[in-house]
Parts: structure tokens; C-alpha cells; sequence
């Protein structure tokens, strides 16, 4: 059932679910509360996501948006839609804008974990939000924000624990991949090549977390041609591991005294991509120090420009 | 190849980063067989769609077919979309499809294997499985010896230049695993002739199943039930599987084996062991197969088999809205068959924390519906201060884990009912898996069949475990053999014979209807 509420406050939400609750049937069991702020990006995307994410895991998910005018709060409820949680969207208008922690307060579950995800535009501290202060974990995309490299760059340089870029979730059938090859080829890594098409942060991520796991020289090439991350080559002694991608979605991988052999390693959609990361609520310490190799090397490549990223 | 290798790119804290096969081939014996097809090509189709498959991973069908491998291939394909649990991709189907062939032959065929000994080296050469092999025998057990002799003799086992080399030979066998102690110990003896012990994966599905491990979750990293879980709380255990369906067309396997061999020597008893069984040091396999071991062994039937173990026969009759035949009237099952279809013994595990608590197991077809659980029922209350008319309608509190469907906990506990007088009735608090994470759970067979490629066993039972688990069921088994009674009829779509329900009232309690 859809339920419309101009005009109304935390208090009337929480009567109104609990009401709507015992006609349609209660959900037990919401594992968490996700905020997703839709801001700078479309708002049916962001709840397509959300809905496919509650259909995982069952929970409260709450989508802010912003509109002008006078101070207000409409709302709409969504129960027993083919999603096992609720879903709340919150239009926030004027002034309370300012305010929308005081009104999402309320609103989460008891005692479980609130997650806070902007699919577009973040706050450049998301640790010190006032939404994100809410949470356990906050995830970002620098793929939805209008400058990605910067935006990524800049999360590394203000990473707190509970951050998590979507970035990193982009990179975890590359990194299984060449992990694995490792696995297999003992030898020592000389040197590493990255290729990604231009200001993409994805190979920038990368190329950090294989510096960071390596200690080696990790260099970043620009691919004009390819979408997303087109290849990385581990130099070691028994000869070149390369695994290359140009059409975004069969791999080819090849070894020293190997055939060449594909792989599927397709770019995931949004979806898929914040239904992993619910998947886990701890803290990631590979992210966390990869995000920090990120910050060591910006500051080493281009120290000048670190305070005029946006 | 040194031992301390680390790979640089892996780190412990890193558990996102997946566990992912490494070369390899599997061989599939009966790959034409209803297993292959509906569960098993299915799990590896979405085994590489997770991209948990290494991009040298060879699959290899092995039948009486005279196929090529191109129509090979087209039957996996059929059997995948058909089955598969992720949406199926042609970009991870042609990372699969580069990897197989198909032999055709006899499993007595001399020149079959060394067919399937050139593939599997063509294999290693043009897709990088590097020489590391698994053979599944998905063939009925009379047919392992063959198979794993003929594997022997083809150098197919690996031997010590292989293992020198850090290649790995693997077999995987489907229960049942004998079909009585001496048995169980001659086929244990002709698989370890050829593999060595931890090369042998006996599959049982239901310890692959999500559940059984949430068993472990459920017992070990909580604080509150570990309290009542012992003999001075609980009054008695049952375990029940259940099943809605008759023999359908199993008839050549069933009849002779029976419900106790089919479900209760490994399913059941598997179970009992996770329930009873103290906290392992870890959940490596080592340790936790220890544990189980041990409250196995120290597990014997009740000392009255004429009363503690009882099996019926379904008759015909309507279940479930449907007129079924009875067992006896099933196609090809002899008219004077005496195979249980219901089979319920008690069991004692003589230890500290459960001597004098028994622990009933079920196991039948054609009951009412299709269910698998382990119910804890406890003892009543020492005293209840309510007048007897205010409690009437109170049963024992129970704690009931629910294997399947809808995999769960529930909590059965007395409640006042709202009114101005004090009447207390029964009420439960139902935990779900699916409505807490609705995140679909691997199929069984998935997590097994990458745990073979991984060289991983901690969710396969070891030869000491089916061992000790005949060495229960013997004595229940050689009770029926030598009774001149046949099996107690019941009616298809019932919750059992009379004989099982005396067995529990002869103590003053009742079967639980799940």
C-alpha cells in the first residue's frame, strides 16, 4: 500500500506505519536502516536501487530528497509493495533542510545498524554529517559525482572508519582475479601497469590497493579507448601475468606457459553494486588502507592542488 | 614451491576479496543422471557466474552416450538455464563452454579412460587446469569400486610425483556410504587403496545446506540458550525428516535400503552430532569432525530395541488431496517388501550433559507434509503458582530449529491471553533466515562443489563419522532383520503408525506435529 503525508512530522510517520503495519502484516526481522540522500542524481534510480537492495535485506529505507518553498515535510509511505520492509521517502522543503537529522532520528529501527548511502553528490566529510553521524557506514559513489577523480581523491584525504566508496565494491572480481593468479605464480612482482580509460577512479583505486599490497612501482596509463579498467600487468620474474578487458565485459587472461583464456568479468549495475556492500556492516581494513595509500600518493604526485579539489 | 609462500595480494582482513577455485578440471561421472542435471551443472554454472571459478577450469562429462562434445555442451546448456539460481549469462557461458568435453564410454571400458586420460592432459595443455583433477561420482554406489580402480590403474589417482609437483587428484562419492559397518569399512578401504584419506569427499548435501552452519552460529556465538542445553533443562529431543512424497520412481534403490539406512545413518545422525556435540576449538575440520566424533561415539540406540525402534509401511490413501498407492503396491517393489518407509528409534548419548535426556529420530515418506527440524523440548515448569484450569492449555516450552523449508528458529513459550481472567496458552516467537536475509543462500551443492576445488572439508563427514554412525544403526537394523513382525502399516498422508506413537506415550510424551 502507498500512503500520501503532506504536511506531516516524525511523529504522525511512525503512527501511521504502525497502523498501516496491522492491516498488512508486520515484518519481522529488519536487519538495518538505510538513508539513501538522493541528491544530484535521480531520485526513481535511487528508489529502484533501495527497493532492490530491501528485497535482500529486509529493512526500514528511508530516501531524502530536497525541494524549495516553505518550511514542510511530505512523505510517502510504501508497505507490503513487494518488499518485505517499509520504504519512507521524505521530501524535505525549505529550512528543514538544515534539519533533516531531527526528523530521520525517529524514524530508524531500534538497535540495528543504520547505513547512509549518497548515490550522487556527498558531503566531503561524510563522517561529520549530521545524516552521517547517524550511521555506521557511510557509502558514497564518486562514480555519481559530477568530477569522479577528485571526489574519490578527496574521500581519501577525509576518510573516516564506516566510509566505503562504491568505487571499491566496483574493484572486488578484479582484485579476486588477480589474487588468484598470484596464487598460482609465486614469483615476485617487479612492477605493475594499470590501464583505465581517463578520469576514471576505479583504476586510480586499483592501482593504490596494489601499491599498498605490493610495495611496488604501480603506474597508471590512460586507455582512451576503453570503458572502466582495461588491463593490469604484474611484471615478475617467470615473465608477464596480464589481464586485460576492452569491451567491458569478457576478460582475457594470460600467463607465463599459459594459454590465453577468457573470462567473464562484466561491470555491474548500481544495484547489484550497493546490494553487495549491505552485504557486510563491519569496518573493511583493505579499504581503509587502501584509501590511505590513495591520500599518500596524491600528496606525493601533486601536492599543490590537494586543497582546491571541490 | 615453498611452503611459506604468501600471496602478497591476499590478507586476512581482507575478506571481501572471494575464495576462488584454482585450475582445475572436474570429471563427471553420470553426468546424465537427475542429480547432474538438475543440481549439480547448475551449481557450477552459477559457481563461475559468481566468479568464483578460475579462468582454467575444465568440466569433463563421462557417460554411456555416444555424443559429441558440441552436444554435450548443448545438454549442460539446457540443464543450466534451465536450473541455474543467477540469471544466466552467454558471457559466462563461453568462459565455461572453452572448458568442455565430453567422453563417452563404459565405466569398465579400458580404452574410455585412457580417452579421458588424453582429455584431461589436452585440458591441462589448452586451458590451464594444471594437471589438478576431481572426479565426482554421481554413479550408483555398487559402481565406485569400478570406478576408482579403473582411475588407479590410469594413473588418474596421483601419486607422489604429482604431489610433488603441488598437483591434487580428488574423489567425490554421494552417500550412501555402505549400507552397514562392514560394508561402510570395505568401501572406505577401496577408496583409501587409491586416494589418499584427505582427498576423499563424501558429499551428504544437508551439511552443505546454509542451515547446519547457522546451527553452529546459532549454538556457538550465543550466550543465551548454551544454559539450557543440557539434561537439567531439557526433557527430551526430536528430530524429524519428513517427507510428503512416496518412493516415486527410486524403487530399484529403495527397496532393501530402507528409511533408516536412507535418512536417519547420515542425515539424522549428522544432525544429532551438531546438536549434542560440545563447542569445537575451531571451526577447522579437524576439530569440529573431533567433536563430532566424539558425542557420536558416545551415542547408542535405546536398551529395549522391540520398544525404542519402530518402522511402518505407507498404505494407500489420499494425501494431500491426491490417492496414492500404498509401498507395497508401488512399481517394482516385491508384494511381501518389508523395507520401512517409517522408521523412529531412540537414541541415549551417554555423557555428562545429556544422560537420561533421549533424543527420538524420525524419518519417513508420505507423511502429511515435507519438513526437516531439531525440536529441544524442556522440561515443564517446577512449579506453576496458577490454578490448574488456568494452565490447561500450556504445553513444555520448546526450542525448535527448523532445517527446512523456511529455514528458522522458533521459540514456543506459555502467554496470558488478554482478558480479566488468568488463562495461559501457548504462543511462538518464529525467527526467519529469508526474512532477515532475504539474500538468497548458495545451493548445497555450490558451496560443496567449490569446497572439493578449494581441497576445503570441514562440511564433508569423515570415514570415522559414517563408521560410528553404522556402528548406532547395526543393532537397530539387525533387531528388524531378525523380527518375524513386517513394518506397521499407516496411511499415506498421516503423521505416522500407532506403533511410534505408543513409543513415545509408553513415557508420557507425545510426537511434536511440525
Amino acid at each position: 500500500m502507498i500512503i500520501d503525508l503532506p504536511d506531516t512530522s516524525a511523529a504522525d510517520i511512525g503512527q501511521r506505519i504502525l497502523s498501516a503495519r496491522s492491516s498488512v502484516g508486520m515484518p519481522t526481522g529488519l536487519v538495518f536502516t538505510l538513508i539513501a540522500v538522493a541528491e544530484g542524481c535521480s531520485y526513481d534510480e535511487v528508489l529502484a536501487a533501495s527497493i532492490d537492495a530491501g528485497r535482500e535485506h529486509p529493512s526500514r529505507i528511508l530516501v531524502v530528497t530536497n525541494a524549495p518553498g516553505d518550511t514542510r515535510l511530505d512523505a510517502q509511505l510504501r508497505l507490503g509493495e513487494d518488499v518485505p520492509g517499509d520504504i519512507i521517502s521524505l521530501v524535505f522543503h525549505g529550512d528543514l533542510v538544515k534539519h533533516r537529522a531531527s526528523v530521520l532520528l525517529p524514524l530508524v529501527l531500534p538497535d540495528s545498524s543504520v547505513v547512509v548511502w549518497w548515490p550522487g553528490t556527498a558531503p566531503s566529510a561524510p563522517g561529520l554529517d549530521p545524516i552521517g553521524r547517524l550511521a555506521v557506514r557511510r557509502i558514497t559513489d564518486a562514480m555519481g559525482a559530477p568530477d569522479p577523480v577528485p571526489a574519490l581523491v578527496e574521500r581519501a584525504l577525509h576518510y573516516a572508519p564506516g566510509d566505503l566508496d562504491l568505487t571499491w565494491t566496483r574493484l572486488t572480481k578484479w582484485r579476486g582475479l588477480l589474487a588468484a593468479s598470484l596464487d598460482h605464480y609465486r614469483a615476485p612482482v617487479r612492477a605493475v601497469t594499470v590501464s583505465s580509460a581517463p578520469r576514471n577512479p576505479v583504476g586510480l583505486l586499483l592501482a593504490a590497493w596494489l601499491d599498498d599490497r605490493l610495495g611496488v612501482e604501480v603506474t597508471l596509463v590512460d586507455d582512451p579507448r576503453g570503458i572502466g579498467i582495461t588491463g593490469v600487468t604484474l611484471d615478475t620474474d617467470a615473465g608477464e601475468i596480464r589481464l586485460t578487458r576492452t569491451d567491458g565485459t569478457m576478460a582475457a587472461f594470460s600467463a607465463p606457459g599459459l594459454p590465453r583464456r577468457l573470462v567473464a568479468l562484466p561491470r555491474r549495475d548500481i544495484n547489484a553494486l550497493i546490494t553487495e556492500e549491505l552485504r557486510r556492516l563491519d569496518e573493511d581494513a583493505a579499504y581503509s588502507a587502501t584509501m590511505a595509500r590513495l591520500a599518500g600518493r596524491w600528496r606525493a604526485n601533486d601536492p599543490g592542488s590537494v586543497e582546491e579539489t571541490p | 614451491m615453498s611452503e611459506t609462500y604468501r600471496n602478497p595480494l591476499r590478507d586476512p582482513l581482507d575478506r571481501r576479496l572471494p575464495r576462488m577455485a584454482g585450475p582445475s578440471a572436474l570429471v563427471m561421472f553420470g553426468v546424465t543422471g537427475d542429480l547432474s542435471r538438475k543440481k549439480l551443472l547448475p551449481a557450477i554454472y552459477d559457481l563461475a557466474n559468481r566468479g568464483l571459478l578460475s579462468p582454467g577450469f575444465g568440466l569433463v562429462g563421462f557417460a554411456r552416450r555416444d555424443w559429441a562434445a558440441e552436444h554435450f555442451a548443448a545438454v549442460v546448456r539446457e540443464a543450466v538455464e534451465e536450473n541455474c539460481r543467477t540469471p544466466f549469462r552467454t558471457d559466462v557461458w563461453q568462459q565455461l563452454l572453452e572448458g568442455i568435453r565430453f567422453v563417452p564410454g563404459e565405466l569398465d571400458d579400458d580404452e574410455a579412460f585412457q580417452t579421458l586420460a588424453a582429455t584431461l592432459a589436452e585440458l591441462d595443455r589448452a586451458q590451464g587446469t594444471g594437471g589438478n583433477h576431481a572426479f565426482y561420482l554421481s554413479v550408483p554406489p555398487r559402481a565406485f569400486d569400478t570406478v576408482i580402480s579403473q582411475l588407479k590403474r590410469h594413473h588418474l589417482a596421483g601419486d607422489e610425483n604429482d604431489r610433488e609437483l603441488g598437483r591434487w587428484s580428488r574423489v567425490v562419492i554421494e552417500k550412501p556410504f555402505g549400507h552397514d559397518l562392514a560394508s561402510a569399512r570395505e568401501l572406505e578401504r577401496n577408496v583409501s587403496a587409491a586416494f589418499e584419506s584427505q582427498s576423499v569427499f563424501r558429499i551428504d548435501h544437508y551439511l552443505g545446506k546454509e542451515t547446519v552452519q547457522n546451527m553452529l552460529a546459532f549454538r556457538f556465538a550465543n550466550e543465551l540458550f548454551e544454559p539450557i542445553w543440557n539434561r537439567t533443562y531439557v526433557d527430551h529431543v526430536q528430530i524429524t525428516m519428513a517427507e510428503d512424497i512416496g518412493i516415486g520412481g527410486r524403487a530399484g534403490y529403495y527397496d532393501g535400503i530402507g528409511a533408516a539406512r536412507d535418512v536417519i545413518q547420515n542425515h539424522l545422525l549428522q544432525l544429532l552430532a551438531l546438536t549434542a556435540m560440545e563447542e569445537p576449538t575451531s571451526f577447522a575440520a579437524e576439530q569440529l569432525s573431533a567433536e563430532k566424533q566424539k558425542v557420536l561415539a558416545a551415542t547408542r540406540p535405546g536398551r529395549d530395541l522391540a520398544q525404542d525402534a519402530v518402522r511402518g509401511q505407507y498404505l494407500a490413501g489420499w494425501a494431500g488431496g491426491r490417492y496414492v498407492k500404498g509401498y507395497l503396491e508401488e512399481e517394482g517393489i516385491p508384494p511381501d517388501s518389508r523395507t520401512e518407509t517409517y522408521a523412529a528409534i531412540r537414541v541415549d548419548i551417554d555423557n555428562r550433559r545429556w544422560a537420561g535426556v533421549p533424543f527420538y529420530l524420525r524419518a519417513a515418506k508420505r507423511l502429511p507434509r515435507r519438513v526437516t527440524e531439531v525440536a529441544l523440548i524442556l522440561k515443564p515448569a517446577p512449579h506453576l503458582p496458577f490454578a490448574r484450569t488456568d494452565s490447561s492449555g500450556l504445553g513444555s516450552n520448546a526450542l525448535v530449529m527448523r532445517i527446512q523449508p523456511d529455514e528458522g528458529i522458533a521459540l514456543r513459550f506459555g502467554a496470558k491471553v488478554p482478558a480479566t481472567g488468568m488463562e495461559l496458552r501457548d504462543v511462538t516467537m518464529d525467527f526467519g533466515y529469508g526474512r532477515s536475509f532475504a539474500e538468497s543462500s548458495p545451493e548445497a551443492y555450490e558451496r560443496l562443489i567449490l569446497d572439493v576445488l578449494l581441497g576445503d572439508p570441514p562440511l564433508f563427514p569423515r570415514p570415522e563419522e559414517v563408521e560410528s554412525s553404522w556402528a548406532i544403526l547395526d543393532p537397530v537394523l539387525e533387531h528388524w532383520a531378525d523380527s518375524d513382525e513386517s513394518p506397521q502399516g499407516y496411511d499415506s498422508g498421516s503423521w505416522g503408525p500407532e506403533c511410534a506413537r505408543q513409543m513415545l506415550a509408553r513415557h508420557g510424551r507425545v510426537w511434536r506435529r511440525p
